[in-house]
This record gives C-alpha cells, structure tokens and sequence, in this order.
C-alpha cells in the first residue's frame, strides 16, 4: 500500500496531465500586447493613408475607392498580420522550451485546424465584399470572423481567449451599424482588446 | 468505517496508467507518440501498460496510417471513464481522511 503523500501526488499529475494534453500552454499573453502594438500602429498609419486631414472620429462618408490606397492599405494589413504572427510564433516557442514540451503537438494542431476554418471562410467572405464594393462592413466582418475563430479555437487553451473572442464578435456587430467608423473599430478589436486581454493572461499565466 | 482502501481501482493505482487514463479523458483520443512525448516514458514502458488498460478494456484501440507510417490512437471507453472517476473518488476520500 502506497503512503498518502503518493496519493496526494496522482490527484496532482492527473490535474497536470489534463491540462497539459488537452491545453496549449505556449500561447504566451506577451504575443496579444504586441499584436495589439503592431495593430495600433498600423491603424495610425491607415488613418493617414485614408482619413486625413478628416479627424478619425469624424464620419467618413467616401470609402476607399482609388486602387492606389487600396494596395497601399493591403500591404499595411500583410505587414501587421505577418509580424503579430511571427511574434506569437516566436514567444510560444520559447514558451513551450522553459516548460520542455514539444510546440507541435497533438493540441497544438486541433488549435490550429480549429480556428482556420472560420479564418478561412471569413477570408473569403471579405474578399467576395471587397469584390462586390462593399468596403464599409468589411471590417466588421473582419471582427466577427476573428472573435468566431477564437471561440472555436478556446477550447484549446487558456478560458480568456474565449471572451476576448466574445469581445470581438460583439465589437463587430456594433461596427457593423457603422460602417463608416470601421478603422476606429478595427483599432478598438485589434488594438485595444489584443493588449488588455494578453496584458491579462501575462499576468496570470507568464509570471 | 468503510476502508476507503478497498475502493481505490487496482489498475490505476499504478502512477503511468493514471497519467494516461487523465489525458484519454481530457481528450477525445491521442496517438502513441504523443502520448510517449506527454509523459516522458519509453516506447516498452508505454507499450506494456496500454496493454494493460486495454485488457481491462478501460481503452479501444485503431490502428491506421498516416503517410504510410503507422499511427496508433487510443480512446478511453465508458467503462475507463466509470473507473476512472470511481478512483479520484476515492483518492480524494483517502486523502480527506488522513488529513483530519
């Protein structure tokens, strides 16, 4: 018969064990602040790409419309996304070396299949939007599709990327009744929520 | 008094089998290597006890393959998870027990 010290130990690896498998722990909050940074500066530079001398809480009743902006403001968008990416990338796999475990793993991979489907459809979807001229709710679209993809992808990992998921579906919709704000909007979701809810699980899981 | 004991599940008293049963439960099913990363335990040692569960029929297993490499995945059966929770039970009660 074991001693209950050994006891207390099995119901302490099985909690491990549980959270471990089921949970990818190399997400680091530190890769949210810095997207958040990255997306603020982004919108800064967007706003005067497009809105300026126009204050950017001011409506703007002209969307983009001359190509010349428009490739301007896809090649901000590629250089954001990419470098949030690498970032997140980056973090996680010093993350995942401090806690010895493997960065692709069986989690790892159900997180990743879990959000690209609603990433990739939303993808599409802007895109038929942008075909269609339909430029003012397509950062809202951009919102909610992205808030659908954290949800779906939260069973995976830490609980506050599920509200921040609700955040971001809810600051869509609203976006969505006004799309003439859809910058403003685009900086609130990706910006301001990226760093409150990463500043968030920093001080919860990284310290 | 009922010895708590007695209700502590003989196959899981083993520490590995514990570990592999928690992770087949959090999980809807896991592969052999994973698993072997998970725990940090030798191809034999994982062998031996997933046979063990398997006997017991606490698991099910299916093999297939992945790119022509051979892929074993586990699933824990109705009967695993019974047992399983039937053992924290009294784990927890043995623990409580000792402590007052």
């Amino acid at each position: 018969m074991k001693e209950v010290k050994e006891y207390e130990k099995d119901l302490a690896s099985i909690r491990t064990m549980m959270e471990r498998s089921a949970k990818f722990i190399s997400l680091s909050g530190l890769s949210g602040v810095l997207a958040g940074v990255y997306a603020l500066a982004g919108a800064v530079i967007a706003y005067f790409i497009t809105y300026y001398p126009v204050s950017p809480f001011q409506y703007r009743i002209y969307s983009i419309q001359e190509p010349d902006k428009l490739w301007k403001l896809l090649v901000l968008a590629s250089a954001v996304l990419l470098a949030s990416i690498a970032t997140g990338l980056w973090l996680s796999i010093r993350k995942a070396r401090l806690h010895g475990v493997k960065l692709w793993n069986a989690t790892s991979k159900s997180l990743l299949l879990n959000i690209s489907i609603p990433l990739v459809a939303g993808g599409i979807f802007i895109l038929a939007l942008l075909y269609n001229g339909h430029f003012g709710i397509a950062a809202p679209a951009s919102l909610i599709f992205y808030g659908l993809a954290l949800i779906q992808g939260s069973s995976n990992t830490y609980d506050e990327v599920r509200y921040l998921g609700i955040s971001e579906i809810a600051l869509g919709l609203i976006a969505s009744f006004f799309a003439g704000f859809g910058l403003l909007f685009w900086a609130l979701g990706f910006g301001v929520l990226h760093i409150v809810y990463g500043a968030i699980m920093y001080n919860k899981y990284d310290r | 008094m009922k010895n708590p004991f007695e209700n502590l599940d003989k196959v899981l008293e083993h520490r590995v089998r514990l570990q592999i049963m928690s992770v087949l439960i959090a999980n809807d099913s896991y592969d052999f290597s994973s698993l072997k990363e998970m725990l940090a335990v030798t191809d034999g040692n994982l062998a031996t006890h997933m046979k063990a569960l398997e006997k017991e029929k606490y698991i099910t297993v299916s093999k297939s393959f992945i790119d022509r490499k051979p892929s074993t995945k586990y699933k824990a059966t109705e009967r695993g998870r019974n047992a399983f929770r039937k053992h924290i039970d009294a784990l927890e009660t043995v623990v409580k027990q000792q402590k007052q």
